[in-house]
């Protein structure tokens, strides 16, 4: 049943691709149509199989030369990944709903990019899994390159050359499995079992795991991830924090810790107290949340304030998953649900609610704009997904920061103080961009109130509404009752602690 | 080897020339009068009735009996039928047919029935080099091949630019020629006949040993006579100018069919090479030699070291200059010349590292197949384009999207192609390429030249998205519509469809070659 998210997705972006132009509000209710059709798919497969690990959905043999299957599977962490993606997908064509610059093309494209996210997380062979990530890499330069905003063309190239450098480390990783495993089978099982010496694995499993992580946003190769999310539209930069940066780190946790357990383990030596590529990408991780907030902290721009907030998110998702312990990593895949969520709503406020109507997203001018009074309803919906981004108790961010915190805290407490600190200045910058976009206390004079009730600001529609109502609901629940997440994710992640795939 | 059998054996490449001269009667006699149209169109479509009757006409379809053209004195095979070669005539055919089918759209001559039947003949000389199994019916094939394709580089007669490119390319491939006859003539010095697996196995004896030197100058000459037909780095500086000038039929031939045949024929040395060392008799004639002369030591390989670390060397040099040089140009046909040489140096890579089984061959050809496939069609465009605008310059697809949306989607599939994103057929041949050359040796030199490779096609997708760039991104500076023929609009949109099916289903081609090759 999940697997026809991803045909529905594909054929949703052909008939788009198709559609005669001028036909806008038909290329938008048909794109919500089938964004909502993968979300209720995801649902039901969701509820369908909340008691029951890994389950093969298809299985069929693909190029039987050389042993590569067509196998999409699912277990709790990608079901959890597929909800987020049909999540982000309906709010995303939400808040595309203004969008009037070739219409059928931008869904066509958005729908490609989804289709090739849920063919990722339902993958369970790892040339399956390639090819669906390497089919989300294109849309994604096209949307970032025709309808963004800001130095648009060089977001778009730098984000489709750093994706596809990642790729290609990945690939070279692909290959020398494929080869030393020698079982003519690229299926993640089957590879898993291969018995993968362990020197190999040394060298190949930081080789899969920085080619995806590269998308993840891990520090210092996150550059493309703050120009990317700025120069995106709002829904392209959604789907990015969203889940394109989910992609990377599902392919770290699917094709790097599970195909290559032995790459963590210590070298045998250690360098200022470095001694396995567990270390090094749970330092690079602490690196990324400290340095991430701090950068936000400094931005004038406040979708740069978002796009860093980002990194600085993504490195909890590392840094739980190099904790290697039950509660770390499980914390680690809440927060790649989290910050999907939490981050789409940040961008869709800053994006689409504030900027489509004030046309700028400098800080100092919309400081002078009094935006609280003149859009009350971003106001509120920025205070909600702030408290959301801080990790305030109640919001999914809550529960997921907590538990990597603990996981951190087993393995080494000090990675949790340096983490505590980056949390510390999280606050400070939402906070920040709160009180200058919002509520700023310089009082309007008669005139300027004059001025604006001339130009008064477009009113919210209603897609904003549902779509943020939907994101911030999802947060919410999960915050309030993570168990109906955990009961997925954790016998998942058990298993895949206890040695591999099943 | 009799008349009778002669006559078999090449009944395809007779069908291509019946089918030349009954262009020529058509068009010279028959419709001296009609249209320019009238006349293309004929002349296509009794080319490609010629192609389907040569594919008829090809022995032993079955490819049960994977034979040929012998010698009755020696048993030595001079044209080999089925097995690869088959497989790389099939794919002559088809691509001369398509190539053909681009030239009813196209107005740089008047001459449309010489032209259709110099590419007639030209393919005659690729369906030979494909099966040849004798240095002397190689060469011939070869020159029989270069001479077509001087010919049709020349045809647009008003052009300045295509009488250059080919008296640039006349002049190279002169001079390569020469250099691959002096090649051949030392050979036959070394192993005294002019038969592949007859030098093979030679190559194993008492005589080798002594000649290393010798048989290296040989080796030398012959890369550099074959490294100027698959334009690989140094021997490519003809590409970039002969695909600039030449008609773009003309050019899409040359990108498509001439690397089709020269790589078949490189496989066939490449499986000589191996036959030689695999083959039960031979052997023995080699264990002989071993123990007759136990200081044969690594001489003893001579062909197949000296000829992998040639080849490596040029795959190398061809990859990155290949592909550097694609980022900074600015003419669409450079920039498929060069990303022409990127591909020729991947697939050298894999001839480098050949494997016994028919696992490398299969992966070469089908890496050659689906290229020469999508630059066909991306030539198509390209000529499409260069008669609305005027002009290959990048600049000159700006806006294209909307002017011809068609176009667009095309260009959009077979480039993505070229850069190898999956699900198209470029990825597939990749990958299929890349594992080909570990499945052989996963030492880390070869591991280390296929990260090379695979890091160079992220470079490449670079240069390729400038081209969709302007496409797909970029404002337009003229918006009116572009008209395409319908018969190129046929010929291209099958094309994408074929890029984007075989790339959906890649065991499709794959279960085709190995159905040939897998009985060898």
């Amino acid at each position: 049943m999940l697997a026809w998210a991803i045909y529905i997705s594909f054929a949703g972006a052909l008939v788009q691709a198709l559609l005669p132009k001028g036909k806008a509000a038909l290329s938008r209710w048909l794109a919500l149509a089938v964004a909502t059709a993968g979300l209720a798919l995801g649902v039901a497969g969701y509820a369908a199989s909340m008691d029951q690990g890994f389950r093969v959905i298809v299985d069929l043999p693909w190029v039987p030369s050389m042993g590569i299957h067509y196998m999409l599977a699912t277990d709790g962490i990608s079901r959890v990944l597929v909800l987020l993606t049909g999540l982000a997908a309906v709010a995303g064509v939400l808040f595309s709903w203004n969008v009037e610059h070739r219409t059928n093309e931008f869904f066509a494209f958005f729908l490609a990019l989804i289709g090739g996210v849920y063919g990722v997380f339902l993958s369970f062979d790892l040339f399956l899994l390639f090819v669906f990530y390497e089919i989300a890499i294109v849309p994604k330069y096209f949307l970032i390159a025709i309808w963004g905003s800001t130095r648009r063309e060089y977001g778009a190239m730098k984000l489709a050359l750093y994706s596809f450098v990642g790729s290609a480390m990945v690939l070279i990783g692909l290959l020398a499995a494929y080869t030393t495993a020698g079982s003519h089978s690229t299926g993640l099982i089957a590879l898993a079992h291969a018995g993968l010496p362990v020197s190999f694995q040394m060298w190949c499993f930081p080789l899969v795991f920085v080619g995806f992580a590269i998308l993840a946003g891990m520090w210092p190769l996150h550059t493309w991830a703050p120009t990317g999310h700025v120069a995106a539209p709002t829904a392209a930069s959604m789907l990015l924090a969203g889940v394109v940066m989910k992609l990377g780190a599902y392919g770290c946790l699917r094709a790097g810790i599970e195909l290559f357990p032995h790459g963590l383990d210590p070298w045998g030596f250690s360098f200022m107290g470095i001694g396995s590529w567990r270390d090094v990408f749970a330092i690079l991780a602490v690196i990324g949340i400290v340095y991430g907030a701090l950068v936000a902290l400094a931005q004038t721009d406040f979708k740069f304030v978002i796009g860093y907030s980002s990194v600085s998110h993504m490195g909890f998702v590392l840094l739980g998953l190099m904790t290697l312990n039950q509660i770390g990593m499980t914390g680690a895949v809440l927060q790649m649900f989290s910050h999907g969520v939490i981050a789409g709503l940040l961008f869709a406020i800053v994006g689409r609610i504030v900027y489509e109507r004030t046309h700028t997203r400098q800080l100092a001018d919309l400081e002078t704009m009094h935006l609280s009074k003149r859009l009350p309803f971003a106001a509120w919906a920025f205070v909600i997904a702030g408290m959301a981004s801080m990790g305030l108790p109640g919001f999914s961010g809550f529960v997921a920061e907590l538990q990597v915190l603990i996981g951190a805290w087993k393995v080494d407490p000090w990675w949790t103080v340096a983490v505590g600190v980056g949390i510390v200045i999280g606050v400070a910058y939402v906070w920040r961009a709160l009180q200058k976009a919002f509520f700023t206390d310089k009082l309007p004079t008669a005139h300027v109130l004059e001025d604006e009730h001339a130009h008064k600001l477009a009113p919210i529609t209603w897609p904003e509404v549902a779509g943020f109502t939907l994101l911030a609901g999802a947060s919410l629940v999960v915050g309030l009752y993570p168990r109906v997440l955990l009961i997925q994710i954790e016998p998942a992640v058990r298993t895949l602690l206890a040695g591999g795939v099943r | 080897m009799n008349y009778a059998e002669l006559f078999r054996i090449t009944l395809p490449e007779t069908a291509l020339e019946v089918a030349a001269l009954l262009i020529l009667i058509a068009d010279l006699v028959v419709l001296r009068k009609a249209a320019l149209k009238t006349r293309a169109g004929v002349a296509a479509l009794i080319g490609v009735a010629g192609c389907v009757a040569a594919y008829c006409a090809m022995p032993a379809q079955g490819i049960a009996s994977p034979g040929g053209l012998t010698f009755h004195a020696t048993g030595e095979l001079l044209l080999a039928t089925g097995g690869f070669a088959a497989v790389a005539q099939i794919g002559i055919l088809v691509l001369t047919a398509l190539t053909l089918l681009l030239l009813v759209g196209s107005d740089f001559t008047h001459h449309v029935g010489e032209y259709a039947a110099v590419v007639l003949m030209a393919a005659t000389g690729g369906l030979l080099v494909a099966a040849a199994q004798d240095l002397l019916v190689i060469f011939l094939g070869l020159e029989l091949l270069s001479l077509g394709l001087y010919i049709i580089t020349a045809f647009a007669k008003r052009s300045g630019k295509s009488a250059e490119a080919a008296i640039k390319y006349y002049l190279f491939g002169g001079t390569a020629a020469a250099f691959l006859l002096f090649g051949f003539s030392y050979l036959y010095g070394i192993a005294g006949s002019t038969n592949l697996d007859r030098i093979m196995q030679s190559m194993y004896g008492w005589n080798a040993f002594h000649t290393m030197p010798l048989l290296y100058v040989a080796l030398v000459m012959i890369v550099a006579g074959l490294g100027f037909k698959v334009a690989a780095v140094p021997f490519h500086l003809w590409a970039p100018d002969t695909y600039e000038g030449a008609p773009a039929p003309a050019a899409a031939f040359i990108a498509s069919v001439s690397k089709v045949a020269s790589f078949a024929l490189l496989i066939s040395i490449s499986t000589a090479a191996w036959h030689a060392f695999s083959n039960p008799s031979s052997m023995q004639q080699t264990m002989g030699a071993l123990q007759s002369h136990a200081a044969c030591g690594t001489a003893c390989q001579g062909f197949e070291v000296s000829w992998s670390l040639i080849l490596a060397i040029l795959a190398v040099a061809s990859m990155t200059l290949g592909n550097l040089a694609a980022l900074v140009q600015i003419s669409v046909r450079r920039l498929i010349a060069y990303s022409a040489v990127a591909h020729a140096g991947y697939i050298l890579l894999a001839l480098a590292y050949f494997s016994g089984t028919s696992r490398s061959a299969d992966a070469v050809l089908y890496y050659i197949l689906t290229y020469g496939l999508t630059t066909v069609g991306a030539f198509g465009v390209v000529a499409v384009v260069e008669r609305a605008t005027g002009s290959d310059r990048m600049d000159a697809f700006l806006g294209l999207h909307k002017r011809s949306p068609m176009l667009a989607a095309v260009m959009l599939v077979l480039f993505l192609s070229l850069a190898g994103i999956p699900p198209l057929v470029g990825f597939w041949a990749k990958f299929n390429l890349f594992a080909a050359v570990l499945a052989v040796s996963a030492g880390p030199v070869p591991f280390t030249l296929v990260a090379l490779a695979v890091g160079f096609s992220a470079v490449s997708l670079y240069y390729y998205l400038q081209v969709l760039k302007r496409v797909y991104v970029m404002p337009a500076t003229e918006e009116t519509a572009i008209k395409t023929h319908p018969v190129s609009t046929a010929v291209l949109v099958a094309i994408a469809a074929a890029v984007l099916l075989l790339g959906c289903f890649p065991a499709l081609l794959d279960g085709w070659i190995q159905s040939f090759t897998l009985t060898r």
